[in-house]
């Protein structure tokens, strides 16, 4: 019984080991957040265009209707790695042929438009989310995320920082084949 | 140069520490006397040896040496040098270099201050000792060099990131390391023991100050920790049940018990097995934090950059060390048993039952930290577990046990007589209840588990204070009587009165600054008034200032009561341009009665910051300086039983079994 009791602590002790094991396989990433939004529908939402841009504003409904799904881009001027991101996104549009569309999170009309006119506009639509709400709506944690939506409106993929760097890239990409394959239930 | 000498030097500390695993260790078995005490030289060496890596390290930072690819990532050359220093130890290569670095000292401190202790035992734990700087000096030379170099060097470094630009976070880090590092020599001393068989009063008195010292150091790193958190952070709160924050508390919650446990050890040759347990797991519980903060196992807000090969090394080493140290008890422990003793109702068992409640409020923690990677490794779901679980479970066991606090210094050794006890505290426990009541006639509204703290916080402090009176029979002799039998008590009694005491002071501050804290959350424009906990606020808008290596947004608040100017509030939100991210700086007056609490967050957008809006978090926490001046409280009181003359002088030669260890008069 004695001896028992003291052979307990590592008996515990070699349980908490096995989990750690488990917990050190490199392709478990821990900070990685399921979003609540993936199979539900798109959060309802209706942005004006950017002052003196030339495409026009962002609403739910804009989101639906095409066959292939779509992508959702939140962005900003004044974030560092969106500007990365830029040339990854008008990339996809350009070789692939998919369909962007933006929110321009919490950023002034004159510095988006810069960035814009400066970088490029890959985007079809662009909606302006001057105070936040719809970041809110759509659950964003930070700017960039980007968002894979099905022809019906649901929410299919949801990437959090800059799809930049092969990995980023590639893990984007099969997110994006399974999406094009998608007939409902779980993705 | 001075680089490659502190890397040379790290290598010449893991050659000694080498041949301190082995030689020792064999003249302990042998009695060889003179290898027995090679242990010291080589302790020393070693930490000489650490010493010259640590200070070339340091070197590099003081004079921005931007070859050192370390020095690089965590320096910049405009940054002020209190914080060029404190990036020493700031990453993970150079933080673990601290932690060797205290892992020999304190090695050094018990062949240097050790000369009470036996040589086959100082010799057992030494060699004990460069097992762990065996282990930890390779993981640093092999995987995480702090001195590889950059080619071609970089105009300037990558910046400390800001948030740890902070006095109070330059000293953080030490002070915690010192603390969980410093349960090592417990650790060494209870595997020593256990190697060698034999464990009585005299190992617990040997061990005592060991435990003591890292015990002091690691309250006072988590309480820095906890302050910093308060006042840079923003959130208002000093205490988030983070997995970093749990990680340096469960070895706390187990050291405090193990301080409790060695007492009987020492006093009454009981608990030994459950001593030596306390040990090794306290130590366990320190190696197991530094694990989970540099494998990347659980999510945190201040983890260090992971790498999971390095992650593998620390389990390997954690395995190493922790199993070990653990069948080496399943084997040798059951043997050990036995010593004084005691009746259901006698010191024994108020220590037992502490002892139980610590040690299973440790494992809650424990349980609620790791939960979410157990859950994920058994069903795939991601959960988190925060602040709700461990209020719901923590607080009802420790509200039983500072009740428990209040009662056990009252009760004698052996035997204690509960009526005579509970006659001397009717008097404490109607006065308590007088708190309760009173605090709430003066602040209605908070929930009745606070009034109920406040209540069993009053009585620890007027049981603590009341026993202290008894001893020294205040109020029952003259007072000069009084003051003399004072200085006669031993200081670890004062010690204890003071660090209950504290934790009593300390608990009120958690009370009032959970339970009656006000917060708003607003946006602002020049000219908006908030109204807060009876102060009116004053919005006067935001000017841009310039800070050595930052540009900041600092805002002014004018604080008035009833009409009268009370103060002004300037809460920053600062921006490092060369590392890239923002912080804030909270605006802080601070009353005993309770602090007032400004941070300014983001602007409501681009454009309303044009225009002068804001959002502006104001906070009223009651109380909440009393956390940290219990905490002060529980340090000197721990350095007041350190400096016992009991540990001074040291215990006598290793007493015979049979006979009783001296007590000292209570």
């Amino acid at each position: 019984m004695k001896r028992a009791v003291a052979a307990l602590p590592i008996l515990i002790a070699l349980v908490f080991g096995a989990f750690f094991l488990w917990g050190l396989n490199p392709d478990r990433d821990p900070n990685a957040i399921p979003s609540v939004l993936i199979t539900q529908s798109a959060p309802d939402f209706d942005l004006p265009a950017i002052e003196g841009v030339d495409v026009p504003g962002l609403s739910r409904r804009d989101l639906t209707g095409s066959a292939e799904p779509v992508l959702v881009n939140v962005f900003a001027s004044w974030c560092v790695p969106c500007r990365a991101e830029h040339a990854v996104l008008t990339r996809m549009v350009e070789r692939d042929g998919v369909r962007l569309f933006g929110i321009n999170y919490k950023d002034k009309p004159e510095d988006a438009r810069a960035w814009l006119e400066n970088l490029g506009n890959p985007y079809e639509r662009i909606g302006s989310d001057l105070n936040g709400r719809a970041g809110i709506e759509w659950g964003i944690s930070g700017v960039p995320e980007t968002f894979i939506v099905a022809g019906d409106g649901t929410v299919l993929y949801r990437y959090v920082g800059p799809v930049v760097g092969a990995e980023a890239e590639e893990k984007f990409a099969t997110a994006l084949a399974q999406a094009r394959t998608w007939k409902g239930g779980n993705p | 140069m001075i680089p490659e000498i502190g890397q040379f030097a790290l290598a010449l500390a893991l050659g000694t520490a080498l041949v301190q695993s082995v030689l020792p260790m064999l003249g302990a078995a042998r009695g060889n006397a003179l290898w027995m005490r090679s242990a010291r030289s080589s302790s020393i060496t070693q930490l000489v040896f650490i010493g010259i890596a640590f200070a070339a390290l340091m070197h590099a930072f003081v004079v921005s040496d931007f070859t050192v690819a370390n020095v690089v990532e965590n320096s910049h050359s405009l940054k002020p040098m209190l914080y060029k220093i404190a990036g020493t130890w700031g990453s993970h290569e150079g933080s673990l270099l601290l932690w060797v670095l205290i892992l020999a000292a304190f090695g050094a401190g018990v062949a240097l201050f050790g000369s009470n202790i036996p040589d086959a035992l100082k010799a057992r734990t030494l060699s004990v000792q460069a097992w762990i700087s065996t282990g930890f000096l390779s993981f640093l030379l092999l995987t995480s060099n702090p001195f590889e170099r950059v080619f071609p060097p970089p105009f300037d470094g990558n910046d400390l990131n800001p948030l740890l630009q902070d006095v109070g976070l330059a000293m953080h880090p030490p002070l915690l390391y010192f603390g969980y590092v410093g349960f090592s020599i417990v650790f060494s001393f209870a595997v020593a023991a256990l190697i060698e068989g034999r464990i009585d009063a005299a190992w617990a008195r040997w061990v005592r100050p060991w435990t003591l010292a890292a015990w002091m150091s690691l309250t006072a790193g988590i309480a820095l920790g906890s302050w910093w958190a308060y006042y840079e952070l923003g959130w208002g709160g000093w205490w988030f049940w983070d997995p970093v924050e749990n990680v340096s508390f469960m070895p706390w919650l187990l050291g405090t018990a193990l301080l409790h446990s060695a007492i009987v050890t020492e006093k009454r040759d009981a608990f030994k097995s459950w001593t030596i347990l306390l040990a090794i797991l306290t130590f366990s519980l320190s190696l197991l934090g530094t694990f989970i903060v540099r494998s990347g196992l659980l999510t945190s807000v201040h983890a260090f950059a992971v790498d999971p090969e390095r992650g593998l090394y620390i389990l390997g080493l954690l395995g190493v060390s922790i199993g070990g140290s653990l069948t080496l008890y399943a084997w040798r422990a059951p043997a050990m048993d036995g010593g004084g003793l005691f009746t259901p109702v006698s010191r024994e068992a108020g220590l037992l039952i502490n002892n139980l409640l610590l040690a299973t409020a440790t494992g809650t923690v424990l349980f609620g930290t790791l939960y979410p990677l157990f859950m994920e490794a058994l069903s795939g779901d991601k959960v988190s577990v925060g602040s709700p679980f461990f209020n719901a479970t923590f607080i009802p066991m420790m509200l039983p046990l500072v009740v428990m606090m209040g009662i056990g210094p009252f009760l004698s050794w052996k035997r204690a007589d509960l009526k005579g006890v509970f006659q001397r505290l009717r008097f404490v426990a109607v006065l308590a209840g007088l708190a309760g009541l009173a605090t709430w006639y003066v602040a209605r509204g908070g929930p009745v588990l606070a009034y109920l703290s406040v209540a069993i916080a009053v009585w620890l402090l007027i049981a603590s204070l009341r026993e202290w009176f008894v001893r020294i029979r205040l109020l029952d002799v003259p007072l000069l009587e009084a003051m003399r039998r004072a200085r006669n008590l031993p200081r670890a009694a004062h010690g204890m009165t003071l660090a209950h005491a504290g934790l009593a002071i300390a608990m009120l501050g958690f009370i009032g600054s959970s339970a009656w804290k006000s917060e708003e959350i607003v946006f602002v424009q020049p000219g908006s008034v908030i109204k807060i906990a009876g102060f009116d606020a004053r919005f006067d808008g935001v000017e841009r200032v310039r800070g050595p290596n930052y540009i900041a947004d600092r805002g002014a608040l004018t604080i008035s009561r009833e009409g009268e100017f009370v103060t002004t509030l300037y809460p920053e939100r600062r921006s490092y341009p060369v590392a890239q991210s923002t912080t804030t700086e909270s605006a802080i007056r601070s009353t005993l009665a309770g602090d007032l609490y400004a941070s300014l967050a983001e602007p409501s957008s681009e454009t309303a910051a044009d225009q002068g809006a804001w959002t502006l978090r104001i906070l009223y926490e009651p109380l909440v300086n009393l956390i940290w001046i219990g905490a002060a409280m529980l340090f000197l009181g721990g350095g007041l039983s350190l400096s016992d003359r009991r540990l001074r002088v040291g215990a006598p030669r290793r007493a015979s079994r049979s006979e009783p260890v001296a007590t000292p008069a209570e």
